[in-house]
């Protein structure tokens, strides 16, 4: 909470990833103390690693400090605040952490937790449901990756090697221009239509 | 990075292991934490301490970019490959049971090779990113 507000408020963007790759430190640690390594393991190797490294690179195209103007904008304001009370209202419908009558736990959870062994023959439960259970699920997340990776190619690498241009000028995220890009441009890439299950 | 020293041998020492790791988090993902996901980034992060501290030619004279193109395509091909491979041994999409005449070693099979699609994917893509970024 604190590391949000103080990446909220710097203006030296150098500063602000430093922040973020501690923050993803600390909630990897948070995970471990929940149990959830695996979580923890992917939070520490992709928070902490690949995403600094790449919000470096982006403030090496670019420039590390941040452009600040005074365009306040009041319904912008307002449309924020709007969402932030819905989403409040929406939470308060999730069930409780841990509450052993959420409808995830009724059945599902003691079939992972008690047959998914005889099932699959693979100790690690995450494994076994995140690749035999939830395959499909997995699927959909490698394609995104791949999407991801072809659009990054799409947006930053026509000419590789032909010298640096500014495409990246508005120092938006490796993935916030990523997503743009998928959105934006999904048809290019030839193995887009195999992708569909 | 050429003058600094210990950057330079800590580095050699480290990067060995850095890819051993990310081939025990790959295939020892069925027993301990870690699977294809990590095991990607911890390999792609090992090149990419290689290149921040060697150069990034010398990484794009090992590996170009277009084996990287290919093997994010491959890993993606491969999950989709096993799927379409239990529909043709007669079971469910991504139904790993029909792979192999034991259903626990059918998803055995199943699971280790999606995975190692998913670490393919994930490493390709990750050093792709990086060496996109960091154009000269």
């Amino acid at each position: 909470m604190i590391l949000g507000i103080a990446i909220i408020r710097l203006s030296s963007l150098f500063a602000a990833v430093m922040l973020t790759g501690i923050f993803s430190l600390v909630a990897a640690g948070l995970y471990v103390s929940m149990d959830a390594v695996d979580v923890a393991f992917t939070e520490a190797a992709v928070g902490g690693g690949i995403a600094t490294i790449l919000f470096l690179s982006t403030i090496a195209l670019t420039t590390s400090q941040e452009k600040t103007g005074e365009n306040t904008s009041l319904p912008a304001f307002f449309i924020v605040v709007l969402t932030g009370i819905v989403l409040m209202y929406g939470v308060s419908d999730i069930p409780r952490f841990g509450d052993s009558q959420a409808p995830a736990h009724q059945y599902l959870s003691d079939r992972y937790v008690y047959q998914s062994l005889q099932e699959t023959g693979v100790p690690n439960m995450v494994t076994s449901v995140l690749a035999s259970y939830r395959g499909y699920d997995t699927m959909g997340e490698v394609a995104v990756i791949f999407t991801a990776g072809m659009a990054v190619l799409m947006l930053l690498g026509r000419g590789f090697r032909s010298g640096a241009r500014g495409s990246g000028a508005r120092g938006s995220s490796a993935r916030g221009s990523s997503a743009r890009g998928s959105g934006a441009g999904g048809k290019s890439p030839g193995q887009r239509e195999k992708v569909k299950p | 990075m050429e003058h600094h020293l210990v950057l330079r041998v800590v580095a050699k020492l480290l990067i060995p292991m850095i890819l051993i790791f990310a081939l025990y988090v790959q295939f020892h993902g069925d027993y301990g934490p870690g699977g294809g996901f990590q095991a990607g980034v911890i390999f792609a992060s090992a090149f990419i301490l290689y290149s921040l501290i060697f150069g990034i030619e010398n990484v794009r004279n090992v590996i170009s970019f277009n084996l990287l193109r290919i093997v994010s395509a491959l890993g993606l091909l491969l999950y989709i490959g096993v799927g379409i491979s239990a529909l043709i041994f007669g079971g469910n999409f991504l139904d790993y049971n029909v792979l192999a005449t034991n259903p626990l070693s059918g998803q055995h099979i199943g699971i280790m090779l999606i995975e190692f699609g998913v670490g393919m994917t994930v490493a390709a893509v990750m050093m792709m990113m990086f060496f996109v970024f960091s154009r000269p």
